[in-house]
């Protein structure tokens, strides 16, 4: 892979992530991540989603009428939504039910009208399918790390198993039930942004 | 061919949606079976759990026919109109007027013992929750519970789903001294005069609520029928 497509998969990643740098798709990290099983599956069905949304758009952007193209970018995008959602009924029907709303949801998620809008556009079917891929995996990541926080803190947790040993709560050690709550997923993000920040100046404004 | 003009979008629009809806179609034609299946191996595990017997997606078919002797649906006198209960759906009955309305039971059969398992329909915050109860064999005691809900808050209202929330219903009476009480959901720490009580979800209230009307409601309907002690 030459150095240009490895910049566009690895970039949004970690440079450039959608949800700590960019501030897209940041509702979502914060509806569904209050337990890391959602997460993981909701971050899956978004790589999922905006690949092939990339890649088709990508191939038939040349023959979009530019006054319709957000109406094109959404019918492309809500049929693909509508397909992850009957397929994990089919096949993940459990983690569908925990999903709920969350999957049809992801047709408003910014990150794919956002990536459809400034790359696929503009760019070859090969190289907007590693945008997908890189964007959707960056937004996965910030997904599971923030599931991975609430559910252990919050409910003592990890994908349903209990981690936090049983003597630490003879102990007096309590749940933090602020964890599950949407204000505390806020706090999560902006924390891993600092972190992010910290570590790299270029991101830093004065 | 001038991109921008009148005709070419309109065209452009016009065929992309029929192909969009002819995929989506067939999509949903090469699906829907596998799909009912899951519906239904998942309304038998509901009922299983409510009787205290787990299964998987697997096996919930086998052990359905082997501890679910009887399906029959009642009217709100008492009286047995259908011989399936496994197809009436409460969503569609609580449309009707409580004259024509159709209550599923399902009668288990585990080690001997024979329990009562009815239907449970109503609204929680952000949308529909329902579940299944178990009575024991004098049609009062609660031999077990199980809910479910379409989007409750996840880690809140969604808690209702958790063997830690339904285990709280084992051995409550819906009936005290053969008068209709149904079970209440109380914040914890309260208590209520004569009616047997679980513990609400701290920070599902709405939902807690919801699953407390929806008791009342359901078993409403099911008062005839559970003041018959003699078997249909």
């Amino acid at each position: 892979m030459d150095a240009k497509r490895k910049k566009i998969v690895l970039d949004p990643i970690f440079k450039n992530n959608p949800v700590i740098v960019q501030m897209l798709g940041v509702c979502s990290a914060l509806a569904v991540t209050s337990k890391l099983e959602p997460s993981i599956v909701l971050g899956i069905s978004v790589i999922v989603v905006l690949t092939f949304a990339n890649f088709i758009i990508s191939l038939i952007r040349n023959t979009i009428p530019s006054r319709i193209r957000i109406i094109v970018q959404l019918v492309i995008v809500a049929a693909l939504v509508t397909i992850v959602s009957e397929v994990l009924k089919a096949y993940a029907y459990e983690v569908n039910k925990q999903l709920s709303v969350f999957v049809g949801l992801i047709i408003t998620n910014c990150i794919i009208m956002g990536r459809l809008e400034a790359f696929a556009l503009a760019n070859k079917p090969i190289d907007s399918i590693l945008d997908g891929v890189g964007n959707g995996t960056g937004y996965a990541l910030i997904l599971v790390a923030v599931g991975f926080v609430r559910e252990l803190f919050g409910s003592g947790t990890l994908l349903g198993f209990q981690v936090i040993p049983q003597f630490l709560y003879d102990l007096g050690y309590e749940n933090n039930g602020m964890m599950i709550l949407p204000p505390m997923a806020l706090i999560t993000v902006a924390t891993l942004i600092w972190i992010h920040r910290s570590k790299d100046k270029s991101l830093q404004e004065n | 061919m001038n991109k921008e003009s009148n005709n070419y979008t309109i065209i452009y629009a016009a065929v992309m949606v029929i192909i969009v809806a002819i995929g989506l179609a067939f999509t949903s034609q090469v699906l829907k079976e596998r799909q009912a299946k899951n519906e239904a191996v998942d309304k038998m595990r509901q009922i299983l759990r409510a009787a205290n017997i787990e299964s998987t997606a697997d096996d919930a078919d086998k052990k359905y026919d082997a501890f679910i002797v009887a399906d029959y649906a009642i009217d709100k006198n008492g009286e047995k109109v259908s011989d399936n209960g496994f197809v009436v759906e409460m969503v569609e009955e609580l449309r009707k007027t409580p004259e024509n309305r159709k209550y599923p039971v399902f009668e288990a059969l585990i080690d001997g013992e024979s329990y009562y398992i009815l239907a449970l329909r109503g609204a929680g915050l952000w949308g529909p929750i329902w579940g299944y109860i178990a009575l024991k064999d004098d049609k009062n005691m609660v031999y077990g519970a199980d809910f479910s809900h379409q989007g409750e808050t996840p880690g809140l209202g969604a808690e209702i789903t958790t063997a830690a929330f339904s285990k709280q219903f084992e051995n409550k009476r819906i009936a005290i001294d053969n008068v209709f009480k149904s079970i209440a959901i109380v914040k914890k720490g309260k208590k209520v005069d004569n009616q047997d009580f679980v513990d609400g979800i701290s920070g599902g209230t709405i939902t807690s609520q919801g699953v407390n009307d929806m008791l009342f409601n359901s078993l409403k309907g099911y008062e005839a029928f559970l003041n018959k002690k003699s078997k249909l």
